[in-house]
């Protein structure tokens, strides 16, 4: 199942809790600033690996995340 | 309604709910309990509410949220229990929530002791909540009046936004006088709450009560608003009573339980041709300054008497200047004045007059 | 916020909760009470209760959380939201009534509060964020800091016979007839979460149903004011918290003993 996460940068505060959740490791702290001062974390996933299993989601204190999976087959 | 035979205490817990108080929460203290138990009783019998609460302190923040939900609600104590509810009324006060305390003073400080005094005057009145808040202060002398002036409280808490005390002592809470109770009017309903109060963010934004403002500006602002509020009262709300001044060269200024006996002193001493006559505030705050700056051009000396060891006498000397002599008579602790106190009191008032005007 | 998919095949299912409101929050990085705020928040959008719900904010670092919840809410004097709450609820019985409060507020200047609500079995939901710590204070010693531990004010360590033994909260309110479901979950890793916000769901079904009094105490974090970082936070929490504060459900509706504590034994290690 295919999936993809965006990060509300306007709420990240770089505390990092998601890189350590990830399964495939696709999150990282960014290293440019955010508007507030913070590094920003960010979804790298050249290879498509995401299957939106929403455990960044679930740690992130700043509900920064938006969780994204294929539509189910009708 | 027919006169009836009531107690100070039950009176205004049944004037309350015949203005449609839908909630008291309390917590026993003498010289009051009996409110408590009459809104225990009579409150379910309604379908309203009432909780005793485990202190006052939880007693007062009850109060607070429920003022802060829109709802007519009431709390009542003495002298300790109210010191207890300073900070809950600090904070109901910051938040412009409405709310009603019938403060049934007795002697003190610390523990004191439960007879009557009204040594709580400077802490209501002048201290009370901390910061720049001011609650309405109304000194009923009487049953009825400590009726009439409960109903009403509701009310001038509402038109303002503020809270209003009702500032009662042992005695009145004790005794038993012929009153009138008013009729029942029944509460609000759930739908005609304020629109400012938490109801639900149904179909609006939703509403924070909050009292702290961390932007010093900010709570300045705020203040200027509650100063506002304040001065607005003063200016329509101040209420006193006057008998005899009408050629009187001396003024007893007295609230409550000891403008009451006052009243007897100086008729007794008017018998003895002494011109004296009395002005009695119902309202502590707001005070009747112009009416006390009138006064000290009216008379040639002002005897202040209190149930307690001097407070509302600053404010006396504050409004009238000083331009006539001040005399004080007060008994404190919990000691109620015998009228003859009060007109010996009167007597030397007068005797000093007649000393000063033999070496004039 | 927008939740315009990147990909038209792929359907968001994870957002941002509309009981949340839209606004970033003050606490630091890596603080569990965002974690809470947002769990708080997700079980509301469930129940569909938004708009009756009525929130009373503490004093602690959460002081400000009516700014972070698109809720009514009061702001209660510290320790006394259950008060508060026990006035709005009686006067408001329809409105699903909840307060969010810290280990100091509730468990030290509002013990009796909490402790009466619970016995008068308020039907109020009570969200219980212990950290062990004073946190908006600078990092005080709190009822709930663990024997040993370091804080401003037990600079050399918790010293129980001077300084008294941390209280287990959920476990005495437990006992009290009144109290209809007292949980203890933890914030510190992602099963403990999703199992935290069942606890939290529970705690507001029990107020629907009209049970009694609801509280679910979460284990928390206070990076700054432990001199840890956010993960190591919440390791600090799963080896050093749990194995003192047990996690499981002490109370549940129909379970009548009182003090029949229904720790599920959940291995400080577990989850990870």
């Amino acid at each position: 199942m295919k999936g993809t996460v965006t990060v509300d940068e306007a709420l990240c505060k770089g505390c990092g809790l998601c890189t350590g959740v990830c399964p495939k490791g696709l999150l990282a702290l960014s290293t440019r600033f955010s508007e507030r001062g913070y590094h920003p974390v960010e979804l790298t996933d050249p290879d498509d690996l995401c299957t939106g299993c929403e455990l960044c989601s679930v740690i992130c204190p700043e509900a920064a995340f938006t969780v994204y999976r294929e539509r189910a087959a009708a | 309604m027919a006169r009836q035979l009531l107690k100070g205490n039950v009176a205004f817990a049944e004037a309350a709910i015949r203005a449609g108080c839908e909630a008291y929460f309390g917590y026993p203290i003498t010289p009051q309990t009996e409110a408590l138990e009459h809104m225990a009783k009579r409150m379910p019998e309604l379908g309203r509410t009432f909780v005793q609460a485990e202190s006052e302190v939880a007693a007062i923040n009850m109060v607070y949220g429920a003022a802060t939900a829109g709802v007519r609600v009431m709390t009542s104590s003495s002298s300790p229990g109210v010191s207890l509810m300073m900070e809950g009324l600090s904070y109901i006060a910051g938040s412009r929530v409405p709310m009603v305390i019938v403060d049934v003073m007795r002697g003190g400080p610390g523990l004191g002791n439960i007879a009557p005094a009204q040594s709580d005057y400077n802490q209501m009145v002048k201290g009370g909540p901390h910061g720049d808040a001011r609650m309405i202060v109304l000194a009923p002398a009487t049953v009825q009046e400590l009726i009439d002036l409960t109903a009403e409280a509701f009310e001038l808490a509402e038109r303002y936004r503020c809270i209003t005390v009702v500032l009662a002592d042992g005695s009145l809470g004790q005794m038993m006088e012929p009153a009138e109770l008013p009729p029942m009017t029944e509460p609000r309903r759930a739908e005609d709450r304020p629109a400012w109060a938490l109801t639900g963010a149904s179909g609006r934004e939703p509403h924070a009560i909050t009292s702290i403002y961390l932007d010093p500006e900010e709570e300045e602002a705020y203040n200027q608003e509650l100063q506002a509020t304040y001065r607005e009262i003063e200016r329509q709300e101040v209420r006193f009573e006057e008998a005899y001044l009408a050629g009187a060269r001396i003024a007893v200024v007295a609230f409550g339980t000891a403008g009451r006996l006052s009243l007897t002193a100086i008729e007794a001493a008017r018998d003895e041709d002494i011109a004296v006559g009395l002005l009695r505030p119902v309202t502590l705050f707001p005070f009747p300054e112009e009416r006390l700056r009138r006064l000290a051009h009216e008379v040639d000396a002002i005897l202040v008497v209190e149930m307690n060891a001097g407070q509302m006498l600053g404010d006396v000397r504050r409004a009238t200047r000083e331009r006539v002599p001040i005399h004080f008579f007060g008994r404190t602790g919990g000691v109620v004045p015998m009228p003859e106190e009060v007109l010996d009191a009167i007597r030397g008032v007068q005797a000093e007059l007649m000393r000063e005007e033999a070496v004039a | 916020m927008s939740v315009q998919a990147p990909n038209p095949t792929l359907a968001p299912v994870v957002r941002y909760p509309e009981a949340l409101a839209p606004t970033p929050t003050h606490y630091c990085p890596g603080c569990t009470h965002g974690i809470a705020h947002r769990l708080v928040a997700e079980v509301i959008d469930e129940l569909g209760v938004r708009e009756e719900t009525i929130g009373v904010a503490s004093v602690g670092c959460s002081v400000f959380a009516y700014n972070y919840f698109s809720v009514d809410f009061a702001q209660a004097p510290h320790g006394r939201a259950p008060a508060l709450a026990t006035g709005i609820k009686r006067t408001s019985p329809d409105k699903v009534v909840f307060t969010y409060q810290g280990d100091g507020d509730l468990a030290s200047i509002g013990a009796a509060e909490i402790l009466h609500a619970a016995a008068r079995g308020e039907n109020i939901t009570v969200i219980f964020i212990n950290n062990a710590i004073y946190g908006m204070t600078g990092g005080q010693m709190a009822p709930t800091t663990l024997a040993g531990q370091r804080t401003t004010s037990s600079p050399l360590g918790r010293d129980v016979k001077l300084q008294g033994h941390p209280l287990k909260m959920s476990e005495i309110l437990a006992q009290v007839d009144g109290a209809a479901y007292v949980a203890r979950r933890s914030l510190h890793d992602v099963v403990n979460i999703r199992r935290a916000k069942k606890a939290i769901r529970k705690a507001f079904e029990v107020q629907q149903q009209g049970l009694g009094f609801a509280m679910v105490e979460l284990l928390s974090s206070c990076p700054t004011n432990w001199g840890m970082e956010a993960q190591e936070a919440l390791d600090f929490i799963r080896d050093d918290m749990v194995p003192f504060y047990p996690l499981g459900e002490f109370k549940v509706p129909g379970n009548g003993a009182p003090g029949g504590a229904k720790g599920d034994g959940q291995h400080p290690k577990g989850g990870r």
